[in-house]
């Protein structure tokens, strides 16, 4: 058994029960794209672009009074510690799915009908948490996309390590750990557009739990919020446009 | 999941226009027939990978990251370790490009990137055997195509040459009871030569090399050479439905031989760089 947290309550990395680790956020990295970000969330590394709104093939899936989301979360092959296959595996399909629907009721989808917007995730490095950093980017290259949205969508995974409740596991901390639970929020709104667990807690920790996500993602908010602005509002432009 | 728009409508327009631009010897982008856009190359980004690189050329933005695993030798191969070079196009990278299993021009990609490497010997596959015909080191290159504007034969073999020249590996021995042991210490991944590819585009009767997605798309064959450390030619391939006569073959290796020792200078210089 790892010693996860030590004697003066700091976990192996030297963070703190509550703390996240070190955020970045890009915005605008690729050309092609419509939307793009890239995030490193500690040694997450995740860069997305977002295409649409455009035209839906094949035809039949569009729908008449809205767009519809797609969203593909794939981890490069030399991502992981063992390589893995490039093929998507059922683990890519389903947080493919939760991202997707974390994303969605942040989005004025009925503006755009009979059109598709393609979320693309490609998770150049993951270390725990791929799935929440990969919200968080997403959001960010959304808004980038100039996609129209109601708020931003904020994650932040919580949980328990050493018996105690811990904010932001990473990949030793998830797999050592006793519950993992990942938290996708709209901050401004305070709707919850994610939750998944697995692992072990009681109500009481739950409760502490999904608070110190919530608070942790409006910190991350933060970042996000801070990213876009130094992109169209940085000092760079101002008098260029 | 091609990366690049067939030529339609609008292309076949503007082919007219890039043909006139290229009778003076300029082309759209203000370039030269023989010029390279900027090349930049970042190695050792991800830290959970033997060796990686990222590479852009241009708005062409790739990214390579190298696996090295204990596996088994082909039964025909027994004193060889594996090399793997995988090439992904993703939906990622750009507009045209469609999640799914890689089509043809996917495919034709990742098999001449890795025909390049693997035909110029760069790893000695003979240097990776633990235990004759039952364990090796299996090297797996996977490339991922993250912007996509034109030449990505070019990028993605750069990537890959530039992961793979700064590899390291953990030590491994055999121990008594055949056991593999891998120690902490890593060492470096031995490279025999730097394998240079160059692809040129023909557009009407011009060559042109580092082709943009825009003239890709107008393109009427594209040629690559892959020329090792002495100027030899390891490995070619001519692509898309246009013809090359023979004088025309013998001018795009002779104009990639030369652009290809311009370019070796450029990744020496980031592999050097890297390894300090």
């Amino acid at each position: 058994m790892v010693e996860l947290i030590d004697e003066k309550g700091l976990r192996m990395d030297g963070r703190r029960v509550d703390e996240t680790r070190p955020i970045k956020i890009e915005v605008g990295v690729l050309k092609n794209a419509d939307g793009s970000s890239y995030i490193e969330f500690g040694k997450n590394k995740i860069i997305v672009a977002v295409y649409g709104p455009k035209e839906v093939h094949p035809k039949h899936l569009a729908l008449p009074d809205r767009s519809i989301l797609r969203c593909r979360y794939h981890m490069a092959p030399f991502s992981t510690d063992t390589r893995k296959h490039p093929q998507p595996s059922r683990r890519e399909i389903e947080i493919s799915k939760v991202i997707s629907e974390a994303l969605e009721p942040a989005l004025i989808l009925e503006e755009y009908p009979r059109t598709v917007i393609n979320v693309y995730l490609e998770v150049l490095q993951a270390d725990g948490g791929s799935r929440c950093a990969g919200i968080t980017a997403s959001a960010v290259a959304l808004a980038d996309a100039g996609i129209s949205m109601r708020d931003m969508v904020v994650a932040c995974a919580v949980g328990k390590i050493s018996g105690k409740v811990v904010l932001d596991l990473d990949d030793t901390e998830d797999k050592e750990g006793e519950a993992d639970m990942p938290v996708a929020i709209m901050p401004n709104l305070n709707q919850t557009t994610l939750l998944q667990l697995d692992g072990i807690l009681t109500p009481e920790e739950f409760e502490k739990a999904f608070e110190m996500a919530v608070n942790a993602c409006r910190h991350i908010y933060e970042v996000q919020r801070k990213a876009l602005i130094d992109k169209y509002f940085g000092e760079d432009e101002v008098g260029e446009e | 999941m091609s990366a690049v728009k067939k030529a339609v409508v609008v292309e076949r327009l503007r082919k007219a226009q890039i043909v006139e631009f290229l009778s003076k010897g300029k082309r759209l982008d203000g370039r030269g027939l023989l010029d390279f856009r900027p090349i930049k190359i970042e190695t050792g980004i991800i830290e959970k990978a033997n060796g990686s690189a990222r590479v852009q050329i241009g708005n062409t933005q790739v990214i390579a990251g190298v696996k090295i695993e204990i596996g088994e030798p082909f039964p025909d191969t027994p004193e060889m370790g594996l090399l793997v070079v995988n090439v992904e196009v993703l939906p990622l990278s750009s507009a045209y490009a469609e999640p799914g299993p890689p089509d043809e021009e996917a495919i034709e990609l990742a098999r001449v990137v890795d025909r390049g490497i693997r035909e110029s010997k760069m790893v000695d596959l003979s240097k990776l055997v633990l235990i004759s015909g039952k364990k090796v080191h299996a090297l797996f290159v996977d490339v991922d195509i993250l912007d996509t504007d034109g030449n990505l034969f070019d990028a993605a073999s750069y990537a890959t040459v530039a992961s793979i020249a700064t590899s390291t590996m953990p030590k491994s021995s055999v121990g008594q009871d055949g056991q593999i042991k891998q120690e902490d210490e890593s060492i470096p991944l031995q490279i025999n030569c730097i394998p240079i590819s160059i692809t040129l585009a023909k557009i009407d009767s011009e060559f042109i090399v580092d082709p943009t997605s825009e003239e890709e798309a107008v393109m009427d064959a594209r040629i690559t050479f892959t020329f090792d450390d002495d100027g030899k030619i390891r490995a070619g391939q001519k692509g898309q439905p246009g013809t090359l006569d023979f004088n025309q073959v013998k001018l795009a290796v002779e104009i990639a031989k030369a652009k290809a020792k311009e370019i070796r200078e450029i990744i020496k210089k980031s592999i050097k760089d890297a390894k300090g």
